[in-house]
Formats: C-alpha cells, structure tokens, sequence
C-alpha cells in the first residue's frame, strides 16, 4: 500500500523498510500474469495514440480514388477503405480518438464528483441528502441514453461526446466516494486527527482522500474501458467523433455498408476496440485484487 | 412493511419529479429559439409571436414547467415536429417491438449466466471456472455493435444461414420474426449476461460459504440438494436486484442493436428523433425511458423486501 495508509511509523523506519517492501510488491503485481498483459497492452496503445504521427504509414485523411476498397496487401496491412484511405493508419489514429475520449471524460466525472460525494459523506444532513437524491434522478437515465440526449443538446462532436460521457459518469463517482466517506469517517485515525483540532478542508483531503483514493482509482480503470465503448457508439450512431477524422466507430459505421465486399474494414475497427477494452478490465480486475487488503 | 413501502414511494416519486426537472431544464438549454423550430425556417416576427402565445413560451419558467409537467402526467407529451403525430402514440408503436427484443435478450442472458454462474461457483478455482470467467470478462469487453457486425458477417454475409436485418410482425410471420430477432436479441443479450454471470458466480460463492450449508453438507445430503434446494434460493436474491439496475443498460443497449439490424423500435426511434432535431420526441422518448427505469427499480425493490424478511426490517435498502 502507499505510505500514506494511516499506519503511524516513524520516518526513519518507513525508509529502511521500503526497499524490500517495494521488491515485495512487485513480486505480488508479477503473480497475476492476465493482470500485467493488460496493463502491457494499455501501455502499448497509449504509446500507439502519442506515436501516432510515427506509427502511421500514411495520411489517416487523404482520399485516394485508385485504391479504392483493396484487401489488405503488403502497403496496406489492413486493407484500404471506401475512399482508398488505408485503414492501419487510421486505427492508429483512432486510438488518439479513443484514448482521448475514454480517459478526458473519466477524468471529468472524478473531478466532478469526488467533491460533491466527499461534501455529501462528510457533511450529511441536508446536503447529503440533496446531493444524493439529485445523483439518483441522474442515475435513472440510462447511460447511453443520457450520454445521447446531452450530445443532442451540445452538438455531435468529440469534445462534446467526452464532456456527455464524463456527465453520463459522474453520478456513479458521486456515490462510491460517499459510501467510502461513510466508512472512513468513524475511523479511529479520523476521529483522533478531528480531536486535534483538523479543519473540515484538512480532514477531507489530508486523512479521508488518501485513504480512499485506491477504490477510486480501481473504479477509473473498470469505467475508461466504459467510456471508450460508449465513445464508439456515440460515434458510430453519428452522434460523436464527425467525419473525416478517425475514429474506432466511425469506421465500423461506413464499414457496415460494405460487408460483403470490403470486411477487412470492418474487422480491425473493432477489434482494436476490443483489445483496448478488454485489457482495461484485465488490468483492473487485477488491481483490485492487489489493493484489496484482505489479500494479503 | 408499510413503512417501508411509504418510505420507498416516496423516494420514488422525488426521484421522478426530479428527472422531469432535468428533462425539462436540457431541452431548454438547447441553443436556438424553440419558436423558430416550431414555425420552420420561413416564418417573420409576427408569426414567431404568435407561436410563442400560442404554446405559452412568454410564461414564465415555472408557469411552464408546472403546465408541461401537468400534461405529461396525463400523457401528452407534445407532437413530434416532423410528424405531427403525438409523442406518446409514436412511442406506444414502437414499444412492443423493442420490448420482444429485450424479454428475449433477457431470456438468452439468463438462459446463460444463471447455470453457468452457478457452475462457476460450485467448480471454483477449476478450468471451467476460468473458461467461465475469461468468456465473460470478453463478454463486457466487446462493443456490442462490433459483436453484431461480425455476427451479420458470419452469418448472414458468409453463411446465408439468417437474414442480416429487418423486422416482420411475429402475427404476420411467426418464423421470420424469429429469425430476424434471434441476432440482435443475442448481441443484446451478451453483455447483460457477462454481467450477470459473474454475479451470480460472486453471489453463490458467498452463500455456499456459509455455515447452513456446511451443515447441510456434512449431515449427508447429495450435492445437487444442496446447492439447488439450499443455496440456490438465497444465492438469486440479489441477482434479481443486479436485474432492475441492468435494465437501463438494456434499454440503451437497445438504441445500439436496433440500428445495426434495422429493428424499428423504440432505440431507432431515439437516434431518427436526434438526427432530425425533433426535440419533442427526444424529451418524450428520455422522460419516458428514465421514468420506466425509476418504476422497474421501485418494484425490484419491493419485490426484493417481499422475498427477503431482513429488509423489510432493517429499513429502507439504499439506506447506508
């Protein structure tokens, strides 16, 4: 665990013992093999959405009307689509997209909501209970439903799909910082700081913030992979990412219209959706795992 | 009990006030002049008055609010601009469809998580609960329209062995409509699955840990008595709670498979209704969609109390 989990230990002890706590931890992260492909392949994609420009072979945009829906040659590992654009370099690039879309808007939902649900355990009283009947309302539409309505009120764009992801998801922050606000407060070690005479600010990010910021964190992994689907949906009903920029689910959209004669379009679209999904889950399944105490 | 069921109520019935609220509050943030898209382009100053008096958009916020509050409650939800048919009548035709699609996706989902959860549980640790457990973990982790392009792709593009999409009546064609469903309901039908499967599995786990059933065990019985007759029975209390909260997630799942087969229901209703910006139809088909999710989750919830004694005691079951 971080040192920062409430356990009192002199300064000096904490440094000596860290260099075979820290061997130990890595031996623990290195006994689930599913978990560590994962968080490999997240890696590799996140390097693939920076390197983009690097990786690519050729122009994710430009048009070319002879090689128009060629199955995939040596020049065109995944084939060309509908406007002769090769489809490798624009899975690459979509990964930009997909990346930017799944982490932007799970970012947004934490910053938005861990306060508000730090507010609402901390205070209780009426501001909890405002706060939490608003956040069930919010709950009660559908993700993907909500997500669609507030694309209709803020215009289909990649900005605008990741800012009604990141609302879709807030309200799920909300609820889960409260009930860990809940179960930190009457600890002993929160107890004893608010006798010392700690302030509302202090208490709520010095000693119930640390101590809860693992379950979050396990939570942002399982909801990025969340977001990047919903993204993909977003953009293949139209509601997202606008063409001609490259998107997972753009593709699988124009993709659809030509199944019988170019499926190779259809195929790397969505399996790299796929695998980037799949790793996330990988990954955070095996963090949380390895956070979880009870493990030890 | 009645306790229990006034207190639930009543939560209920905040949370829809509120969703209408929000329902009510984003059509108005809506940029452009709600005047304008009832009168068309072509309308002058004059006739954008009138449209304005006529619909009482000059009213003050709340007048308006509580007025189309009022009316919805009785049912009106307004006309769909590009129609002009009443929101609620183009909802109800298309209902029934969407609503086969998700009782048979719910069927394939149970049909499928339930024994395979159960089996997970009972052969825990084992290569099947491995199997289990990778299948569903791909099974969240699949972009459910991909799943169905690639099923389209198998079995309709190479195989020849179900139409790719469409939809007929099942009174007017009992075995095409099977066909035409039996793919999009499963596409549907995985992810619920892959949900409920590793509940169920986390469920039974619990349960079969418990002490009753090491006494059940060791006083002699057969497995099979034990797991069914005694475990069972607790271990699928919460799954059906799992069920009303994933019900929301069939209902946007459904907007997703409806357009890649081209199933005229309620989710294609949406997206035809955002793309040609008739607002109306959109605020109708999001109020109405969130309200069912409030009412299925307030029966759930009841249902639950019903089954289990603990609750109806302890209190309310979101109280923590």
């Amino acid at each position: 665990m971080s040192p920062s989990d409430g356990t009192a230990m002199p300064a000096g002890a904490e440094h000596a013992a860290s260099a075979p706590r820290r061997r130990r931890t890595w031996r623990r992260a290195l006994r689930r093999p599913p978990a560590v492909v994962g968080a490999v392949v997240v890696f590799l994609f996140l390097l693939m959405a920076l390197a983009a420009p690097w990786l690519a072979t050729g122009d994710p945009i430009r048009t070319n009307w002879s090689q128009i829906r060629k199955a995939p040659t040596v020049a065109h590992l995944f084939g060309t689509d509908d406007l002769g654009r090769d489809v490798y370099s624009r899975v690459v690039w979509g990964a930009r997209t997909s990346m930017q879309a799944g982490v932007f808007s799970i970012l947004l939902a934490i910053a938005v909501g861990v306060p508000t649900g730090l507010v609402a355990g901390y205070y209780r009283r009426t501001v909890d209970q405002v706060i939490m009947r608003l956040t069930d309302a919010w709950l009660s539409f559908p993700f993907l439903i909500l997500a669609i309505g507030l694309v209709t009120i803020l215009g289909p764009s990649l900005t605008n799909a990741t800012v009604a992801i990141g609302m879709a998801a807030t309200p799920t922050y909300i609820r889960l910082t409260r009930g860990l606000v809940l179960g930190t407060v009457q600890e002993d070690y929160v107890q004893s700081a608010r006798a010392l005479g700690g302030g509302d600010a202090r208490m709520m990010l010095r000693h119930i913030l640390p101590n809860i910021f693992s379950a979050l964190l396990v939570q942002a992994t399982v909801s990025i992979p969340s977001a990047i689907i919903a993204e993909a949906i977003l953009s293949f009903l139209g509601l997202g990412v606008q063409p001609p920029t490259p998107s997972w689910g753009t593709m699988l959209n124009t993709a659809q219209q030509f199944l019988e004669t170019a499926p190779w379009m259809a195929w790397w679209p969505g399996l790299a959706i796929f695998c980037l999904a799949l790793s996330f889950n990988l990954a955070g399944d095996g963090l949380r795992d390895f956070l979880d105490p009870k493990d030890y | 009990m009645l306790d229990f069921l006034a207190r639930r109520i009543a939560i209920s019935t905040v949370t829809f006030l509120l969703i209408t609220l929000i329902v009510f509050t984003g059509v108005r943030m809506i940029p452009g002049d709600p005047a304008r898209v009832l009168a068309g382009t072509d309308a002058d100053e004059a006739g954008l008055q009138e449209i304005r008096v006529k619909y009482g958009l000059t009213d003050p916020i709340p007048v308006q609010y509580l007025r189309w509050l009022t009316l919805a409650l009785q049912g009106d939800l307004g006309e769909s601009i590009r129609t002009r048919e009443p929101v609620v009548k183009t909802v109800a035709m298309k209902l029934p469809i969407t609503m086969q699609l998700a009782a048979f996706a719910l069927v394939i989902a149970i049909g499928i998580a339930i024994p395979a959860g159960i089996f997970s549980a009972i052969r825990r640790n084992t290569v099947w609960d491995l199997l289990a457990n990778a299948v569903s973990l791909c099974g969240v982790s699949i972009p459910s329209f991909w799943l169905g392009i690639m099923l389209i792709l198998f079995l309709s593009v190479r195989l020849h062995v179900l139409p790719a999409s469409g939809f007929v009546s099942f009174l007017d064609d009992p075995l095409g409509n099977l066909q035409r469903m039996i793919m999009p309901a499963f596409v549907l039908g995985a992810a619920l699955a892959a949900v409920l499967m590793r509940q169920t599995r986390n469920s039974m786990i619990e349960v079969l840990s418990a002490n009753y059933i090491r006494t059940a065990y060791s006083k002699g019985l057969a497995e099979r008595v034990v797991v069914f007759r005694h475990a069972l029975r607790n271990g699928l209390i919460p799954i059906v709670t799992i069920l009303g909260l994933q019900m929301g997630t069939l209902m946007g799942g459904a907007v997703v498979t409806e357009q890649i087969f081209v199933v005229p229901g309620f989710g294609r209703l949406i997206v035809e209704a955002v793309f040609t910006r008739d607002y109306p139809l959109v605020q109708g088909v999001v109020l109405i969609t969130a309200s069912a999710y409030v009412l299925i989750n307030l029966l759930v919830d009841v249902s639950y109390s019903l089954m289990n004694p603990r609750i109806r005691v302890k209190g309310s079951a979101d109280e923590s």
